[in-house]
């Protein structure tokens, strides 16, 4: 199906972001999955047109970034974090339990079109493991009980909202908002989550502050030649390049 | 000096904290103001006097890496903000920009000022969609309120921020694969040299920092550089996030000066879950060799932990008690290295493929011994030979795990498979909640 | 990524600043910026290597060529073994490769490994077996056993990335070598890597296939069997081949190539490496159109028109010998020679002498092609005053200057469909050095675009006009050390030809004719026009006369000009000659010449006086021109001979026999023969003897002649009008067209690009209600061609369309190029 004409504009004005406009590229898949429900060849060769590369190089890009689907997706993408804190704090129990009921693999959309499963890698949510993701939404502190009760209400049409966020939008809805056209919920939602405010409370608690502006210290020992720092840096990686550098 | 210090996220509890009314509230954007009658050089200057060491994991001197940048160049500079994290166990820059985003934007201003950039960039990683809305938003009210756009605050700078979401690899957080990914390719690393400060984005000089590293930026700049000295050790200046993950009472976010160690952090998070024992840690993200209760007090610097045998990273604490199967906790690690290897280099790309079928083989409990003599060699071929430091993150849960958890490898051949009960070591397992 | 510009100037000084390092314990001095793998080369070690490639960027992927750096040059060595291909040399350096540190070695090893275990233990089956770089460095730096016990990568094979190249995944070893080549020296990223990690994999998009004019030459450098031919898949065993170097016969460039054939049958053809010419590249139909020797029609024996039956039938070489001679002595000095740009220079010269001694007549032309209204005169004179005696050695243009000239100009050159190692020098010009280029043409074409050039949009016609105008263009700046490119096709445009030489006298810019045939410019050399004689002497110079007379023993040399190519066939036509000599052409071509009407009235007549005339026909296959002629002789293709083209530079390109054909003859042999018979013989037998000659005759040194100053004439009135939408067509012939020099290879000709009609915006929304990719109806003064319809940057009142295409012979079928064509939509409004 060819893109709506809507959609060809506005993949120009993502292009236009950028000094280069290829730069552009990443946005522009998101915005066509928001418009196609996944990569299509079409969204590919509109995003070739515009930049002016070959769809090969586009489609380079498209298979190499998981967010990326070349199946449909579900109104509702479910994602499990089995990386391995969050699979060994159940986010393996969690999946198995979801494949079960949903009655799907990895990657598949239940038959109703509702969801997508799939297990993700880390998101930066270690501590509220396990974790899982709708549509890109914080899903913390799950427990295989949770994540059923939480892909029934998805399926029912129940309002689900994320518990760092806000109400859960459609999938498309959220590639949109990747692409760079926000829709207005960034007001939903707390500012932190409480493991994010564990240590600030304590803090709180404690009385503990950082120093006061006008305290001074010593800032002598700072390494201030390339080379010492390099010997601090952290990874034989970095010296062996710096050298490179030098030589 | 107090045992947490809530700079960066002093604010978080704030009433619509990520707002840039609440934000202002509390001296939000004084040190742009500040900085802005500050030349440039000076504003280098005061980083590179503080000490501050890049927070996403390397650690290399910040102040330094901007006066890398070609003055003379005459493209554009450009800032680009690292804000992928992707690595396993890694979780401050996400809550970071999701409660005050307007701490990193200040911070980019303030940055791109120094370098002399006129247009900025923050890549996202894209599977945080509440959190591109936050910056969205942040950027939006910035533009309103003059802190971005055209002659910024009377000034005669004028900077342009774009927000830029990923669509999932973790090696977007290497810089270089970063910039690749940023200029619409595949994300792969680039050779090195030309460094990015000298060709970078559209091979123009530009600065990559981690969010943490920016953020950190306007307190400096606020309080001076002395201030942020005062605090750390010695060759780790100033504060870091925390961030606790795994079987301990209060998992979450903990900032403190650098230094601080894990029994004082376990300690401030109530325990290890249950009493149980710690039986193993990463002190900075899967890419680093994992330590174990020997380790409690090793401060936790740059420094120390490099003597330790392992890396600060990204002080992204995960710990695991001892219910915890190490081989299987490793086997995912290099799956995920596996899944996020790009693919370029042949000791990354196939080595994580074989490492994963060799360990596959051992956790079933099949195999002999020399297998882990195998797996140690397999590792000693992608250390170092590997195109990016990704490939040496994926040896590095295995070399450490075989290093001080031999045993519990055998123990799966002895078994002819896992000897651990999974639900043993979930959060639910004092519920008795079932599969 | 984006490529950083060097500069070209200057550098020359810095290159020869030597760098002091050691390598295995030796000392070697090399140019600074030289790679550690390279200048191990030096030292006699071979560092293994998979992504390395000398003609592209490093990129360091495969890591396969670690080395130990124990001193980086500054007292400090790296902590890791290092990728030797991607680290420069450095003064004091020290580097230890496989041959002497443990570390290195074993680092090589474990990367051959991780490499082995996806790959499939094919080799018996595999067309790179034999000659695998894999392979061979599996077997010299690989360890002897595999320990990974399990499971292999496997992928459905194989698929087809063109019609041409097919691609085993499994065999891949992701160097990117292919990738890297079709993005940065072909200009065609159509292929690409896709997938991530472990599943990486090379892949094209599937509704664009890997069509690059340069596709094949990936094959070639892919390190592994991964990607192979449809034409050579599975043919053959590299143990099995012959290896000869050749010069592909296929266009003006010269390029080196490597003929591979088993028992008397070419089996592939390879890029050979002549860094000043082709480097190791070359085009598809340099590679893959060489079937075309080899088809059922290739001519066996002589032939002779019975006289009874009237029919054509097989004689002996003597008869045929006879029968020829006799009827040339009748015809007296009636005669006509069309060689054809397609000799070796050593045939060429046996045509020219032939035509001169033999047959007594200056009656010779080569060019196969529309000469214009003027019948090539001013072609004729620009090509004996500016090009002929030219040379790399006369400091005559050559591909190094184009590398880093500053400007380049071309006009009525399409180099990527009509030169591709010049394509390919002038992008890698316009990328490594920032050459400028500027092509006078009726649109930007791909080619140009790839080339970062930019398009001085011309009309067909008013190429004089333009190129007059060029001299005071202050952007385009030929003054600051410019090179002009003319192709053959300019000569069509009176004045053009003159006009770009004034161009370079007034600017200093330098000039340089590109033909399209590999044997047109040594044709040129040895006097195969009406005005020349061998080496430059002009007929018109008595004292060139004289010096050739003497030379060749000739009591006297025909003195008038002859006749051109076009007058030749009118002068048959009429009845004024009463024979011609011919071959190396295509009959299509020489009816083109004759204004192309392959079934019009002229043609008709040139058909019936080619019957009444006495023709001789030298070819390789039989034709319409053997069809009506009285004696055929089989004659040599270039694999069965040896000999050499000059290429477009006036560089001398030698080749050798390849093949033992005992069925034909090279022209000259056959001409000899002929030259005998008749009692006049040209003295040579033999390419050898030939060349020896021409070495002796040596070249001209008299006055050359000068080319008169032709008038420039101004605008020609557009010829779009009012109401008819009439248009003039522009055209000239893509790489893969249907030659007959590309028959016989079926999945090479499939990957030709499609032809379309290209038309600007005002023309294409004067068809009303069609869109891009439908069909339109291409009219001309031949006739009608429905092509799909695309709009390009031309000009109102140009119309763009390809002279040939596989099936589509718009030259023939709608008219030649410069005819006044229109288009409409389809009747009846079919898409
Ligand atoms: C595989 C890999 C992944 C990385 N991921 C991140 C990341 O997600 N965020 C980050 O800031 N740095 C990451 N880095 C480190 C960056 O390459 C770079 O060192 C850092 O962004 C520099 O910023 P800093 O100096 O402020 O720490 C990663 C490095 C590697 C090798
Ligand atoms: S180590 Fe190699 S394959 Fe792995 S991520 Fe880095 S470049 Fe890519
Ligand atoms: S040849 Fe050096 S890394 Fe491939």
């Amino acid at each position: 199906m060819p893109l709506p004409q809507e959609t060809v504009a506005e993949l120009e004005e993502i292009a236009a972001r950028y000094p280069q406009k290829r730069s552009g590229l990443l946005p522009m898949l998101h915005l066509v999955q928001s418009v196609a429900g996944q990569i299509t060849p079409e969204g590919i060769e509109a995003c070739a047109e515009i930049l002016e590369i070959s769809a090969a190089e586009v489609s380079g890009v498209a298979t190499f970034y998981t967010m990326y689907k070349r199946r449909p997706v579900g109104d509702y993408h479910v994602g499990v974090c089995t990386n391995t804190l969050c699979a060994i704090m159940g986010g393996d129990l969690i999946f198995e339990r979801l494949k079960d009921h949903l009655d799907v693999g990895n990657d598949e959309t239940t038959e109703d079109g509702k969801i997508t499963l799939e297990h993700v890698e880390c998101n930066a949510a270690c501590d509220y493991a396990p974790v899982m993701m709708v549509n890109w939404e914080f899903m913390d502190n799950q427990t295989p009980e949770s994540a059923v009760r939480l892909v029934d209400d998805l399926r029912a049409g129940n309002e689900v909202r994320s518990t760092r966020g806000p109400r859960v939008v459609t999938w498309r809805e959220a590639e949109r908002v990747l692409a760079g056209f926000p829709d207005d919920l960034a007001d939903e939602g707390p500012a932190a989550g409480p493991a994010s405010l564990v240590g600030l409370k304590i803090a709180r608690e404690q009385g503990w502050t950082a120093p006061s502006g006008s305290a001074s210290g010593d800032a002598d020992a700072v390494p201030d030649d390339k080379g010492e720092a390099v010997e601090h840096a952290d990874t034989s990686r970095a010296e062996s390049e710096t050298t490179a550098e030098e030589s | 000096m107090d045992v947490l210090t809530p700079i960066l996220t002093d604010n978080w509890d704030a009433e619509r904290a990520w707002t840039l009314a609440s934000y202002e509230s509390r001296g939000g954007y004084d040190a742009l103001k500040k900085a802005l009658s500050m030349s440039q050089d000076d504003v280098i200057a005061a980083v590179k006097d503080s000490g501050l060491r890049g927070r996403g994991g390397a650690g290399f001197p910040t102040g330094m890496k901007w006066s890398f940048i070609p003055q003379d160049n005459p493209n554009p500079k450009y800032l680009v903000v690292n804000a992928d994290e992707s690595e396993p166990g890694t979780c401050k820059d996400i809550p970071l920009m999701m409660a005050s985003p307007h701490t990193l934007v200040e911070g980019v201003i303030i940055s791109s000022y120094a370098i002399r950039a006129n247009k900025a960039f923050i890549y996202v990683r894209g599977e945080v969609l509440h959190v591109v809305r936050r910056l969205q938003r942040a950027v939006q009210e910035a533009y309103l309120a003059g802190h971005l756009g055209t002659d910024i605050h009377g000034s005669g700078y004028d900077l342009d921020l774009v927000v830029h979401a990923g669509a999932g690899a973790y090696i977007c957080g290497e810089e270089t694969a970063l910039l690749d990914s940023l200029e619409g390719r595949r994300g792969q690393p680039r050779l090195r040299p030309p460094f990015p400060a000298v060709a970078g984005l559209y091979a123009s000089p530009t600065v990559i920092n981690n969010v943490e590293s920016i953020a950190s930026v306007p307190s400096i700049i606020a309080n001076g550089a002395d201030w942020f000295a005062s605090m750390g050790t010695e060759k780790s200046k100033g504060f870091g996030i925390f961030s606790l993950s795994g079987h301990v009472n209060r998992p979450g976010q903990y900032e403190a000066p650098l230094g601080i160690t894990l029994r004082q952090l376990i300690e401030l998070a109530g325990g290890m879950r249950n009493g149980n024992q710690l039986k193993f840690w990463t002190p900075g993200g899967s890419s680093t060799p994992l330590l174990n209760s020997e380790h409690l007090d090793v401060p936790l610097d740059f420094e120390a932990v490099g003597e330790a045998g392992s890396m600060l990273g990204t002080r992204a604490l995960q710990i695991f008690d001892d219910t915890t199967c190490v081989v299987r906790a490793v086997l995912r690690w290099t799956e995920f290295y596996k899944h996020e290897s790009c693919g370029k280099c042949t000791p990354c790309r196939e080595g994580t493929w074989w490492l994963t079928q060799t360990l596959a083989r051992l956790e079933n409990g099949q195999g002999s011994e020399e297998d882990l003599d195998l797996l140690l060699d397999q590792c000693d071929n992608i250390l170092g030979r590997a195109f990016c430091a990704l490939g040496d993150g994926a040896t590095s849960p295995i070399t450490s795990s075989i290093k001080y958890f031999r045993a519990d490898y055998l123990a799966h051949l002895e078994h002819g498979g896992c000897p651990f009960d999974p639900m043993a070591s979930t959060v639910f397992a004092a519920e008795g909640a079932s599969a | 990524m984006t490529v950083t510009t060097g500069d070209g100037a200057g550098s020359a000084v810095e290159k020869s600043d030597l760098v002091t390092l050691t390598i295995d314990g030796i000392e070697v001095s090399v140019p600074k910026d030289t790679l550690v793998i390279r200048a191990a080369e030096q030292v006699g070690v071979q560092i293994p290597r998979f992504c390395d490639h000398p003609l592209l960027d490093p990129v360091g992927a495969c890591r396969q060529c670690l080395v130990d750096i124990p001193d980086a040059g500054n007292g400090r060595g790296f902590p890791k073994p290092q990728a030797s291909c991607t680290l420069p040399v450095a003064e004091g350096m020290v580097v230890n490769t496989q041959a002497t540190s443990a570390v290195a070695d074993k680092a090589q090893q474990g990367i051959m490994e991780f490499l082995l275990i996806n790959h499939p233990l094919d080799c018996p089956v595999c067309d790179k077996g034999g000659e695998c770089p894999l392979q061979n460095q599996a077997m010299s730096n690989g360890r002897g056993e595999s320990r990974f016990v399990e499971h292999k990568r496997v992928y459905p094979k194989p698929i087809n990335i063109s019609a041409q190249v097919l691609l085993d995944r499994e065999r891949c070893v992701l160097c990117a070598r292919c990738t890297r080549f079709s993005e940065q020296i072909a200009g065609d990223p159509f292929i690409a890597l896709i997938e991530r990690g472990a599943l990486q994999q090379v892949g094209i998009y599937e509704r664009e296939p890997f069509e690059s004019y340069f596709s094949g030459n990936t094959i070639q450098i892919c390190p592994v069997g991964a990607l192979t031919s449809a034409a050579y898949r599975f043919r053959s065993r590299p143990f099995d081949l012959v290896s000869a170097p050749a010069v592909a016969e296929h266009d003006a460039c010269g390029s080196a190539i490597r003929v591979d054939h088993r028992r008397g049958k070419v089996m592939r053809r390879l890029a050979d490496n002549d860094p000043e010419v082709n480097e190791e590249w070359i085009t598809d139909k340099d590679r893959f159109a060489f079937l075309w020797a080899r088809q059922d029609d290739r001519l066996t024996h002589p032939m002779v028109r019975d006289e009874e039956t009237g029919d054509l039938r097989v004689a002996s070489w003597s008869e045929a010998f006879a029968v020829a001679a006799r009827g040339l002595a009748a015809a007296k000095r009636k005669v006509g020679l069309l060689p054809g740009g397609r000799l070796t220079v050593e045939d060429a010269y046996a045509w020219s002498k032939f035509a001169r001694v033999t047959c007594r007549t200056n009656n010779i032309d080569f060019r196969s092609r529309p000469l214009g209204a003027d019948r090539g005169a001013e072609e004729a004179a620009f090509l004996a005053s500016q090009v002929v005696l030219t040379g790399p050695d006369g400091g005559a243009v050559t591909y190094a200057d184009l590398e880093t000239a500053r400007t380049v100009v071309l006009a009525g050159l399409e180099p990527e469909d009509e030169a591709g190692a010049i394509f390919l020098r002038l992008r890698k010009a316009n990328r490594a050095h920032g050459t400028r280029i500027f092509s006078l043409a009726p649109f930007t074409s791909r080619g140009l675009r790839k080339m970062g050039g930019r398009l001085l949009p011309t009309v067909p016609g008013t190429e004089a006009t333009a190129l007059d105008a060029l001299a005071e263009n202050g952007e385009v700046a030929l003054d600051g050390g410019g090179i002009v490119l003319v192709g053959e096709r300019l000569a069509s445009v009176p004045g053009a030809l003159s006009a770009a030489v004034q161009l370079a006298q007034t600017t200093g810019a330098r000039l340089a004719w590109v033909p399209r045939r590999a044997g047109d410019r040594g044709a040129l050399e040895v006097g195969c026009l009406p005005n020349l004689f061998p080496g430059g002497r002009p007929v018109s110079d008595a004292s060139a006369r004289v010096d050739l007379g003497a030379a060749w023993g000739a009591a006297k040399l025909p003195e008038a000009e002859g006749l051109d190519a076009e007058s030749i066939l009118d002068a048959l036509v009429e009845g004024d000659l009463e024979a011609l000599v011919v071959g190396g052409v295509d009959p299509a071509d020489t009816l083109q010449l004759y204004g192309g009407q392959l079934h019009g009235a002229r043609a008709k007549k040139l058909r019936k006086a080619l019957r009444k005339a006495f023709v001789v026909a030298l070819e390789v296959r039989s034709s319409e021109l053997t069809e009506v002629a009285d004696v055929v002789f089989p004659v040599a293709p270039t694999t069965d001979k040896a000999g050499s083209f000059v290429n477009w530079e006036g560089r001398v390109r030698p080749f050798g026999k390849v093949l033992e054909s005992p069925t034909s003859l090279p022209d000259v042999r056959v001409l000899a023969g002929i030259a005998e018979e008749r009692g006049r013989p040209i003295g040579i037998r033999s390419p050898e003897q030939a060349a020896t000659e021409m070495q002796q005759l040596g070249p001209w040194e008299g006055e050359r002649l000068v080319i008169e100053p032709a008038e420039i004439p101004h605008e020609v009135s557009a010829s779009s009008t009012s109401g008819e939408r009439t248009l003039v067509l522009a055209s000239w012939k893509q790489l893969i067209d249907d030659g007959r020099m590309q028959d016989g290879d079926d999945h090479y000709r499939a990957t030709a690009r499609r032809p379309v009609v290209l038309v600007g915006q005002a023309t294409f929304d004067g068809l009303g209600g069609v869109e891009e990719g439908d069909l339109v109806t291409l009219t001309g003064p031949l006739g009608s061609l429905n092509l799909p319809v695309r709009v390009a940057d031309l000009a109102d009142g140009v119309v763009w369309a390809p002279a040939s295409a596989p099936g589509f012979s718009v030259r023939h079928l709608v008219g030649p190029a410069g005819s006044t064509v229109t288009v409409s939509t389809l009747e009846g409004g079919r898409k």
